[in-house]
């Protein structure tokens, strides 16, 4: 092979003048019928009322410029950008294209990546260039996509698809051609400012609490006043100012999303008396009021939990628990599992594809950074976003449609995940229209880790390495941006927040640590962790949180001239990992990289003396102590109060036919199908996958997926979810308890165990500066500490994301009061916490699924167990406790055939779901219960005949237990209504009625 | 029994290397993953072992179009060594991006009457305009090769965004089929060829997975590695089965390999 230099990644600024000319190679598919993507953009068009536009055509567009001769162009062409099959290319140079001015007939629409964006396509061509033995030394590649549309009605009209559908102002530019509207294509590619070295200070020492609030604002560094005056004392006493890297530094580090300063703050709390239950220390204030203080709310409350359990003995199981990038449990002897959810919500309310991709690979690189590197092996999703038939016309301004935000996000984290090779198993929609300015997307990973790689710490005299991708302009102020709320300018603001990912840089990243890790002679690196929010700033400023470190910032790789020193420290370009790498090692690691084709640069040492020093061409740029950087940060206090507000006691349906009623709840988007996500993820890739989410020969929805992190062994792990924020209004208490509830159902229902199951909490808050708020939120984590407590259940990891509000433009408040409650023109997410789950299987031959059987076609029964208490306010958590553990043992015997969490829409809803899943009838029986009456917890339990006198048996200590029906063999759902009426239904119109809802 | 040795192919962006290697393995073979770089820097590797495999996975992010680019490396810098290592009557079998990477490359289906140096056939984008992910049947045929006894039915998962099989013209459609490349087509339970889901893509003439004229070059869109376990299949909980469908095919290959 030539002597491959790297390609430069993802570039799309030019890095030099290039002379030669820029070439446009536009290709077309060759036959409507190949057109699958125009297809699918001219359903969209339809969807949004312009049923007249009658065809669309796509094409891609590569744009090459440099010095390449013509016969090499048309190479380039014939041999790698056209598929001689279905498609056809014309090629171009821009000199010479005349765009004339299409016909009345259609309009053209393309749309370029903006400088400065990730174009990944891009940079693959210009490396397979030089694979073709094409001199691409000054070839310069960029990527767009053209549409030509017919029968467009108007100008406005062709914006207005443009501007819904087809681009997104943060990260592209549009090109529209029509309707007299002819927007001139650029002539050459983007080209990057250049900007000399000039180091600034910020004159901070003067300032006054105004003064040091506006700078905070305008600087984009979202400190609150108090730590800006810390911020001015420090550099008081150090007689200088801080340069501007300095002041972003601490920043970051001292951002929400870094450091948690809600959660963990010191908490006074006056309320409504927490359950009776609960064994938290409360000061009666009056009858209906309590006060309680906390002095760390996260420490002494889900932290806490898990010591007792650890402490106590009941759990010996956990490895790491929320020190590292993940917590880690025992998998066997030799492996732990990380597991970890993030949420990447701000970047995905603006740019759903890029941030939604971003936020799987972010924390994909959470668990690859987590100990000495652990291997993904199974990721979830979970998403929160307003209702798609949100009208169009009362979107505020600043707001992507729910339609188009689930699309893209489902898109995203498709995109990434499927290339990473890792498999989706496990997720959840919820529909909310208090989402619509606020989605919220949770990722989630888990690793499989040698228990030898858990621990990790740099030394001094380590090398600092960086691998992955380059350094570029792209997710400046991610951390920030994201512990702030949003508003109607926010996508203008902050658009260089955003970032598209780059799945494959990150996979070869992951298997060049995989290689060094598990090298012969030991592992070749110290630590490692990921560039996450804050770049190169909170990746060595952690590492180095002790030791303290030395970096040269002009030595990090670019994907593009012109950036400052403080713009590469911050940066949050994707796909970087930060490795530690005694010098003895440097040599054999470097190997490993160049044979992956990965790029590896040292940056630096790691000190001795705790000062983190920053250079950039020979002069220090920033020197600041670490114990200042970790600690200064001044310990936050808050007030909380809660009392219930007054809660719609919900509109009690009329009693209408209970098959009518049951359609309806399948089709209701919360339980409907998600089969267009599922099916788009690859949820067989390594192998591992044992309960699928879609089940049985009907495909119904499975409560929780099973995998099996080594193929050659009987070992799995159930992950599942629990998330009930449908119950905040109620008690953000309760809520949590239910979605602890919920996901340890929903591991049970698999076959999974509670005694070995482990939980990571991820609150989505509103702006908890409002006490009533911050009230939810403590309620919320003493009943995250209270369950876990009861049930056995620790958590391990967490995250939190703040401030999930959005301010509305004032003209579009008063069009939306009337459909969404507003809160001083703000649209407040409902408090949402995400409980998510992994339980460990010592033999995945006992695992079991949802779908009703029919063995032998003998009738076998369904039974209802469930709590005695219907509301959660009743709930006694002992009882709860030992009813899931009491199933999980049932189950455990082989005696049970199928079970169904039944907490949600009521047990009929459920009863159905496993009915077209098996495709299997059943003859219902009502019971005193009402089929649709809300649940506390739930199962229902189809179980072989031996075993129905253990199954009843259940019943007790707060359990009931109801025989609801019996399986047929007619493939219809039969019971008798209270008057005695026979009422039926198909299987088949069941099915429909679930799947139709959200069959994009 | 002579040891198999099979090299399976990673480059940038692979990622179903581990379990096809597991998959090997099962059937006895001896196995090692090689990437790109290290073969094109050391072609005659390639003829120390029996089987070539390309797996699945995204190289190069399928950027430009799914396997576009390893195909492209593979013409530049490993024709010569390819070409010798079928003429000896080894085997090379491409699963999912490895069979985009084989049809790209010209490799596939080879079929006579067809310009061998061009391809005449190609994968591209599923008729849904989207990755899915499903378990499918397959029904074995075509002229006899070296990794599959024909009219068997089996079940494994497809995962995949570019998997349909698109020729160049009818006539070319017709004469690969007539001329038994064929090798796995899409079919229901019981057999029979039908539209979507059974076949998942709307591949041209129903076709999985086609072989190449001396019925040793393999390459096939569904996963064989991914059917291995019982417990691999989605209702296994209501099935007896001790084994997966997959195995099958790694079976057959080392036998077939066997008697080189």
């Amino acid at each position: 092979m030539a002597d491959r230099t790297l390609p430069k990644k993802g570039l799309t600024f030019m890095s030099t003048t290039s002379t030669g000319p820029l070439w446009r190679i536009r290709i077309h598919p060759k036959r409507h019928e190949l057109d699958a993507h125009a297809a699918a953009v001219l359903h969209d068009i339809h969807e949004l009322g312009l049923s007249h536009v009658s065809r669309v055509v796509s094409g891609r567009l590569f744009l090459i410029q440099g010095d390449i001769a013509e016969p090499d162009i048309n190479r380039v062409a014939d041999e790698l950008l056209v598929d001689p099959i279905t498609e056809v290319g014309h090629i171009t140079p821009v000199s010479q294209y005349t765009d004339e001015p299409p016909s009345q007939q259609h309009a053209i629409i393309e749309v370029h990546l903006k400088g400065g964006v990730m174009d990944p396509v891009a940079a693959s061509t210009l490396s397979a260039i030089r694979d073709m033995g094409i001199d691409a030394e000054t070839l310069e590649a960029a990527t767009a996509r053209i549409y030509e549309l017919h029968d467009v009605a108007a100008q406005e009209e062709l914006e207005f698809i443009a501007r819904r559908l087809l681009y997104n102002d943060c990260i592209e530019e549009v090109y529209l051609s029509g309707f007299g509207r002819h927007d001139p294509l650029p002539n050459q590619l983007p080209v990057a400012p250049e900007r000399p070295f000039e180091l600034r200070s910020v004159a901070i020492r003067d300032l006054d609490d105004n003064a040091l609030t506006k700078l905070s604002r305008e600087g984009h560094l979202f400190l609150s006043t108090e730590e800006m005056r810390v911020i001015r004392d420090h550099y008081r006493d150090l007689q200088r100012d801080p340069t501007d890297l300095e002041l972003e530094t601490l920043a970051q580090t001292w951002s929400e999303h870094c450091v948690h300063k809600t959660l963990k703050s010191a908490v006074r709390y006056r309320g409504v008396p927490f359950p009776a239950c609960s064994p938290i220390t409360q000061n009666k204030v009056d009858p209906e009021t309590v006060e309680v203080q906390y002095d760390n709310l996260l420490k002494e409350t889900i932290a806490q939990a898990t010591h007792e359990l650890i402490e106590s003995g009941r759990v010996d199981w956990c490895l790491s628990v929320f020190e590292d990038n993940a917590g880690v449990i025992v998998l066997d002897e030799q492996y732990g599992l990380a597991f970890k959810v993030e949420t990447h919500n701000h970047p995905s309310a603006i740019e759903p594809y890029g941030g939604a991709a971003t936020g799987i690979g972010g924390v994909i690189r959470d668990v690859m950074g987590c100990g000495l590197g652990a291997k993904p092996i199974a990721n979830t999703d979970v998403f929160c976003v307003g209702r798609p038939d949100f009208p169009m016309d009362l979107l505020p301004k600043g707001v992507l449609h729910p339609r188009r935000i689930l699309k893209g996000i489902v898109a995203g984290v498709r995109d990434y995940g499927n290339r990473m090779g890792i498999p989706t198993l496990n997720g959840a929609v919820q529909f909310d229209n208090r989402y619509l300015g606020n989605p919220l997307v949770f990722c989630g990973c888990l690793g499989l880790i040698p228990r030898r790689c858990i621990e990790k710490a740099p030394r001094t005299g380590d090398l600092i390495v960086v691998i992955g991708g380059r350094t570029g302009r792209d997710g400046i102020h991610g951390a920030t941006f994201s512990s702030a709320e949003l508003t109607d300018t926010h996508a203008d603001e902050f658009s260089h927040a955003v970032q598209i990912g780059n799945a494959i840089t990150e996979k070869q990243a992951l298997d060049v640590m995989m290689r060094a890790r598990d090298y012969p002679d030991g592992c070749l690196y110290t630590a490692t962790t990921d560039c996450g929010a804050g770049g190169l700033s909170s990746a060595i400023g952690e590492m180095g949180a002790k030791l303290g470190a030395t970096v040269d910032l002009d030595k990090v790789p670019l994907k593009y001239a012109g950036l400052r020193y403080d713009e590469i420290w911050i940066s949050e370009a994707q796909e970087r990992m930060v490795l530690s790498v005694p010098p003895g090692n440097l040599d054999i690691f470097q190997k490993i990289c160049q044979a992956e084709n990965i790029e590896a640069t040292v940056l630096g040492t790691f000190r001795d003396d705790g000062r983190l020093v920053l250079r950039y061409q020979g002069q220090t740029v920033g020197e600041i102590n670490t114990t200042f950087l970790h600690d200064g940060i001044p310990r936050t206090r808050k007030e909380a109060v809660w009392q219930p507000s007054a809660v719609s006691a919900g509109t009690q349906e009329a009693s209408e036919n209970p098959v009518e009623r049951l359609l309806g709840k399948l089709a209701e988007l919360n339980t409907a199908s998600k089969e267009w996500i599922i099916r788009q993820y690859d949820h067989e890739v390594q192998g591992g996958s044992v309960i699928k989410p879609l089940i049985g020969p009907g495909q119904g929805p499975s409560d929780g997926a099973v995998i099996r992190p080594h193929l050659d062994k009987p070992a799995g792990v159930a992950l599942a979810n629990g998330l009930c924020s449908d119950q905040a209004e109620q008690d953000p208490y309760w809520m949590a308890v239910a979605g602890i509830d919920e996901a340890v159902r929903n591991i049970v229902c698999v076959g999974g165990n509670p005694d070995r199951t482990a939980i990571l909490d991820n609150f989505c808050w509103g702006n908890c500066e409002d006490p009533q708020t911050m009230g939810g939120l403590v309620r919320s984590c003493q009943g995250c500490h209270d369950a876990a407590l009861a049930y056995g259940t620790p958590f391990i990891s967490g995250k939190d994301s703040l401030n999930n509000e959005f301010a509305l433009d004032p003209a579009d408040s008063q069009r939306l009061a009337e459909r969404i409650r507003l809160y001083n023109n703000r649209i407040r997410i409902p408090e949402t916490l995400l409980i998510s789950a992994i339980s460990v299987i010592d033999e995945v031959s006992r695992c079991i699924t949802m779908d009703a059987k029919r063995p032998n076609a003998d009738p076998t029964s369904f039974y209802l167990v469930t709590l005695q208490a219907e509301r959660w306010q009743d709930v006694n958590l002992v009882e709860a406790a030992a009813l899931h553990r009491s199933v999980a043992q049932l189950i455990h015997t082989g005696h049970v055939l199928a079970a169904h969490d039944a907490g949600h829409d009521g047990w009929l809803t459920a009863l159905a779901e496993m009915a077209f899943a098996g495709c299997c009838g059943i003859d219902v029986a009502l019971v005193e219960r009402g089929p649709f009456a809300p649940l506390t917890s739930a199962y229902i339990l189809q179980v072989t005949k031996p075993a129905e006198s253990a199954l009843t048996s259940l019943a007790g200590n707060g359990v009931v237990v109801y025989r609801i029906g019996v399986s047929t063999s007619n493939m219809k759902l039969t019971m008798k209504d209270d008057d005695g009426n026979s009422l039926e239904i198909g299987i088949g119109e069941l099915d429909k009625a679930w799947r139709s809802s959200l069959a994009w | 029994m002579s040891t198999v040795k099979v090299l399976i192919l990673r480059t940038a962006g692979t990622n179903c290397d581990e379990e096809t290697a597991y998959a090997w393995e099962l059937a006895g073979a001896e196995t090692r993953r090689v990437h790109i770089r290290e073969l094109t820097e050391r072609p005659a590797l390639l003829a120390e072992y029996s089987i070539l495999t390309i797996p699945g996975g995204f190289s190069y992010g399928d950027d430009i179009s799914a396997g576009r680019i390893l195909a492209v490396q593979l013409i530049h810098y490993l024709s010569d060594a390819l070409r010798e290592f079928v003429e000896a009557g080894k085997l090379v079998l491409g699963i999912c991006n490895g069979f985009q990477v084989l049809i790209k490359a010209g490799l596939l289906p080879r079929a006579r009457g067809t310009n061998g140096t061009r391809a005449c056939m190609t994968l591209t984008q599923n008729d849904s305009a989207r990755f899915e992910d499903r378990w499918i049947h397959l029904r074995s045929g075509g002229r006899a090769n070296a990794f599959l006894p024909p009219d068997r039915i089996l079940t494994m998962p497809i995962a995949h965004g570019e998997g349909k099989l698109v020729a160049a013209d009818r006539a070319t459609l017709d004469r690969v089929i007539a001329g038994g490349h064929a090798a796995l087509t899409y079919c229901d339970a019981q057999g029979h060829p039908g539209g979507y889901p059974v076949n998942p893509n709307g591949s041209e003439g129903h076709i999985a997975g086609l072989i190449d004229d001396t019925g040793r070059i393999l390459g096939l869109m569904p996963h064989p590695e991914r059917h291995i376990h019982a417990t691999q299949h989605p209702q296994w909980t209501r099935r007896k089965a001790d084994l997966g469908d997959g195995r099958l095919l790694f079976e057959t290959a080392m036998q077939s390999a066997q008697s080189l």
